[in-house]
């Protein structure tokens, strides 16, 4: 049967075809997608912050920042490898949007933008392909991505649906 | 620390008697500004989870027209009035006598979002006043934000500046409903007031409640 897996906020999660993965309501946080073209296995990220040095609690819920959700991401894929086997990964983007206007923003109101940058460098540290990616703008974002076809579904409340 | 260590059952209930009282004014502000009798649940107030927050939320409150404030002053937060959009447009039509008035999710009219955010703006004022008042702690809203978009999304606005210290939020959640017949109500909105982390501790202190008890 198919089944959707749900991520939710600061949250992360694995799918194996034929079920799917969701995460909804991104708005300034963006959903990140890793995935393997040789294997039908997704896992997805719903990133709030860009950094875990922004931390200011006890325990670092990592799923919650850039930073260690890439590399949380990324290492399940290294652990689901054979000894010698290269592993090419790549990753679809979505999010990171600034839902309101104010004239008095102050940088953390700008952390869409900075959640976008930030997800980008990670994962280009850890060689990581960004295949496709729908960022920035006003609209938040309801995402679901595919294992097996490798597609991520992308539903907003004024343009509808599009995949990449 | 995370927040639920500090919270106690009790501590919830004197924040809904806070609640209580700021939801009561913005009623009777909301009531005479429309010339209709309006009814406000009693307050909801959860301590949720980040990754939980999505359920928190109804169905037909996925997408909806939201009017956020930002909270200054000795206490810090978020404040937001949230209408199912396919009501957003009638309200703002009976605010201002005006049947051409629109708030759909591509098309909406200027005034329709003045009318609008002059209702939150009553709401949130008089909520924060009865609040400020029984307290005695100073709250000042900004300017109005006003958005169309799934409720999900709105709600995760506020809680990316506070996510830093916090892995879950504080929810003091009112219902707004017209009183009348089902079919003829107009109104049937929300209003969330989520406390920064660091302002509970001086909300409870201000009403006389020790923070850990």
């Amino acid at each position: 049967m198919n089944n959707v897996i749900r991520v939710g906020m600061a949250d992360i999660n694995f799918a194996a075809s034929p079920s799917t993965i969701r995460t909804s309501g991104l708005g300034s946080c963006v959903g990140v997608v890793i995935y393997d073209e040789k294997l039908n296995i997704g896992g997805m990220a719903h990133i709030m912050l860009p950094d875990s040095s922004m931390s200011r609690g006890g325990i670092v819920q990592r799923a919650k920042y850039a930073d260690t959700a890439v590399t949380d991401l990324v290492s399940y894929f290294h652990s689901k490898c054979k000894e010698g086997e290269t592993v090419r990964l790549k990753a679809k983007i979505a999010g990171g949007a600034q839902m309101f206007q104010f004239s008095t923003s102050t940088e953390l109101f700008r952390i869409g933008p900075r959640n976008v940058e930030a997800v980008k460098e990670q994962l280009k540290k850890r060689k990581v392909i960004l295949m496709n990616e729908d960022t920035g703008g006003s609209s938040g974002r309801t995402i679901e991505f595919d294992p097996a076809t490798k597609k991520l579904y992308i539903r907003t409340v004024n343009k509808g649906e599009k995949a990449i | 620390m995370s927040m639920s260590r500090r919270i106690a059952p009790f501590h919830l209930d004197v924040l809904k008697e806070a609640g209580n009282i700021g939801a009561g004014h913005a009623a009777t502000a909301l009531s005479s500004l429309l010339a209709k009798d309006i009814d406000m649940k009693v307050p909801q107030v959860k301590l949720e989870p980040f990754h939980m927050l999505g359920d928190t939320l109804r169905e037909d409150m996925e997408t909806v027209a939201a009017i956020y404030f930002r909270i200054d002053g000795e206490v810090t937060g978020s404040m937001f009035f949230m209408l199912p959009v396919k009501e957003a447009s009638s309200f703002a039509q009976k605010l201002t006598g005006d049947s051409s008035q629109k708030i759909t999710v591509s098309n909406t009219t200027e005034l329709a979002v003045s009318a609008l955010s002059e209702a939150g703006n009553i709401l949130a004022g008089s909520y924060l006043t009865a609040l400020a008042d029984f307290t005695r702690l100073n709250l000042i809203p900004s300017p109005p934000g006003f958005a169309v978009d799934m409720a999900s999304a709105i709600l995760s606005y506020a809680l990316v500046p506070l996510s830093a210290a916090a892995d879950e939020a504080l929810i003091i959640e009112t219902e707004i409903i017209e009183n009348g017949r089902e079919s003829n109500r107009a109104l049937n909105g929300f209003f969330f007031f989520l406390p920064d982390p660091g302002s509970l501790g001086k909300i409870l202190q201000s009403l006389g409640v020790p923070e850990d008890e």
